[in-house]
């Protein structure tokens, strides 16, 4: 789960995490006084889940709190475009009021599982405000790279390895020892799978503060983190993906025109790589998962029926843990349920009580393009898709 | 030769009391494998079906001997039960449960390390020896005794791969579901390992998915050590990057885990990669020269 990065400095504050001091405005009316309160000069920043705000408009400094007001009218309500929105960009709800700090120099800090090794590891380099993925690909000699014990925490020699890799010293790199020694903390603490602080503001005083924050959680442990969970933003999710995930299903929406219902993520995934090989896009990929009830299916036909860019449905059932006969029931009720559907439906069912499945499909009524292997399934829905099934 | 699960297992499952936990251990014995024991905390004294439901694991080994365990137990207890079943001494842990937090596998890895046990899983189908036993949720009756290893991150993606080999007559040596995690007790290497030691399997089915390195470095243990045909499929080539794609470990973080460089990864250690999972099994045949 991802989170806002005012919510994220919420978080590290709790945690000894120094800030830039703050305030969250949902109206651009709040902006002048918030500006006002931090000094009179401040940065006003766009809250989305996305990254790479700054290049599209959506972080700018404020000269005065009359500006202030102007910047955060402008941002709120915006549709804005990063490279990690995609064209449609993200609708700004929220601006992050900040003071402006005088930057000496900025650094890259982050924490996150390195599942070769098995442990958590910390990234930090010199070359802050730049994506870590592009310092990596030019200079992944630059990238200072140090695993912790989850259960033992930061030693001290680490933080200290850290801060002289990165050319820190004195009472700078004393600041720091302690940033980081809180970081470690919050990201073992809340089960984060990312912690990031991009850039970590070295001030021209040589104070070091988190001037970004960005945190993800790992969706599993949440149940244990009742006030995260609560931190969910549904506006920044897509519709069909919340709808979906209500049901207990893994959908998730992406630009093609055949629609997938598949059992397990590993064959979702190959259902859509196939589809592709065959000349079609994949409009989605769902999982309806091992122990999908009946409802959970029907659910999930409603769901991928109301994309409007679906041209053509496969369903892909591989039975273990999922009966085939309780899948093709589902169908056959979300169909009956929806009335007209004049979308072709192709269907490949295999495995478990997979006799009962297709006798269920076929007792029906409805009008199933019924395939028997994969390729063949593929062969069919984008024919069908084309209109010439 | 079987590998870890065969006609010497003695199953446990726990969480057997659940309704999974039941259908599936009845499941298991219904193919053939010795379900000797249950263990449900506070259920010990009942039974399923005829099998005795333990307070323990410790105490179901002790009673019955049990050398493998099937574990069912939700999320948020399932490493307590993989740490139970290994202080209890029992050599293979197959764990099913999906949706174990990162942070209590980390604990359960440190915790393994001072215990011989292996742990297949989580989040995996399990592992089945056609025509002797399996320990898991696959459906048993779509296998075949027979000459290929299959390993795999998915579940229904092996059935698929099993279903190809059985329809070619080629069968299975044994079918090892890894599971899909960012982390898990048995690697790819580890299962090729065993592959290796096996005279029955004469080449290997390998499905590996987006997201980590793990099939790079199977890739380079392959071309080390491993002489027989090992054939390639890797899921979500069509996956956007920064989504988790159902299992917890399968995304694209950072430009890292694609398929792309999977597959590239792959076949410059000579295993064949085919583009489409239906070429699976052909291509396993073409391999073996029938």
């Amino acid at each position: 789960m991802k989170i806002h990065e005012y919510q994220a400095k919420e978080i590290l504050r709790r945690y000894g995490v120094a800030t830039p001091r703050g305030e969250v405005a949902e109206d651009a009316s709040e902006a002048p006084g918030i500006c006002e309160r931090l000094s009179g000069r401040c940065v006003v920043k766009a809250q989305i889940h996305a990254g790479g705000r700054g290049k599209g408009g959506g972080v700018k400094l404020a000269g005065s709190p009359v500006e202030a007001g102007e910047l955060a009218g402008r941002i709120l309500g915006m549709q804005l475009v990063t490279p990690q929105t995609g064209p449609e960009g993200r609708i700004v709800r929220k601006v992050l009021i900040e003071e402006a700090l005088n930057i000496a120099s900025e650094l890259y800090l982050g924490i996150t599982l390195d599942r070769q090794l098995g442990q958590p590891v910390i990234m930090a380099s010199a070359s802050g405000g730049m994506e870590i993925e592009e310092v990596a690909a030019k200079d992944p000699e630059a990238i200072v790279r140090q695993p912790i014990d989850p259960h033992l925490g930061l030693q001290a020699f680490q933080g200290r390895t850290v801060a002289r890799r990165l050319g820190l010293s004195g009472g700078t790199a004393k600041q720091f020892l302690k940033l980081l020694s809180s970081l470690v903390d919050a990201y073992l603490d809340t089960d984060a799978s990312l912690v990031e602080i991009n850039p970590l503001l070295v001030t021209a005083e040589g104070d070091v503060l988190a001037l970004d924050a960005k945190m993800s959680f790992d969706d599993n442990a949440l149940f244990r983190h009742p006030d995260i969970r609560e931190m969910r933003d549904l506006g920044e999710e897509n519709p069909l993906e919340i709808e979906a995930g209500k049901h207990g299903l893994n959908y998730i929406k992406l630009d093609g025109t055949i629609g997938c219902m598949v059992n397990g993520a590993g064959l979702a995934m190959a259902t859509m790589d196939i589809i592709k090989l065959y000349g079609a896009e994949p409009a989605n990929f769902l999982d309806v998962g091992g122990s999908a009830s009946q409802e959970a299916v029907a659910s999930a036909f409603r769901i991928l029926v109301s994309d409007q860019s679906v041209k053509a449905v496969l369903i892909n059932i591989f039975g273990g843990i999922a009966r085939t006969d309780r899948i093709a029931r589902g169908v056959v009720d979300a169909l009956a349920e929806l009335g007209d559907v004049d979308l072709p439906v192709v269907v490949r069912l295999e495995g478990t009580n997979v006799e009962q499945g297709r006798a269920i499909l076929q007792e029906a009524g409805f009008d199933f393009i019924v395939a028997d292997q994969m390729a063949d399934a593929a062969e069919k829905v984008v024919a069908a898709a084309r209109g010439e099934g | 030769m079987p590998i870890w699960v065969g006609n010497d297992t003695r199953l446990v499952v726990q969480g057997i009391t659940g309704k999974e936990g039941e259908f599936h251990a009845l499941g298991c014995r219904e193919y053939g494998t010795r379900v000797v024991a249950g263990v449900t905390p506070g259920k010990g004294g009942q039974e399923v079906e005829g099998i005795p439901v333990f307070d323990s694991v410790a105490e179901a080994r002790d009673e019955t001997g049990c050398n493998a365990t099937m574990i069912f137990v939700p999320p948020p207890f399932a490493a307590d039960a993989i740490m139970e079943a290994a202080e209890a001494g029992v050599e293979l842990v197959v764990c099913i449960t999906e949706g174990i937090p990162v942070a209590d596998m980390l604990k359960v890895k440190a915790f393994l390390r001072r215990y011989p046990s292996r742990l297949v899983g989580p989040n995996c189908p399990g592992v089945i020896t056609p025509g002797q036993a399996k320990i898991g949720i696959m459906p048993g009756h779509i296998h075949r005794p027979g000459r290929v290893g299959v390993v795999s991150r998915s579940g229904t993606l092996t059935y698929e791969a099993v279903w190809q080999l059985t329809s070619l007559e080629l069968g299975q040596s044994t079918c090892i579901g890894i599971g899909g995690d960012p982390l898990n007790g048995t690697s790819f290497i580890d299962a090729l390992e065993a592959f290796r030691d096996d005279g029955q399997t004469e080449a290997v089915i390998l499905i590996g998915e987006i997201g980590g390195s793990a099939e790079e470095e199977a890739a380079a243990w392959v071309q080390e050590h491993f002489d027989r045909p090992v054939v390639g499929f890797i899921a979500g080539r069509t996956a956007p990057p920064g989504r988790r794609m159902g299992h917890a470990g399968a995304i694209v973080a950072g430009g890292k885990g694609t398929a792309a460089e999977k597959m590239e990864a792959l076949e410059a250690a000579g295993i064949r990669v085919v583009e489409s999972p239906a070429d699976l099994g052909r291509t396993v045949a073409e391999a073996l020269g029938t």
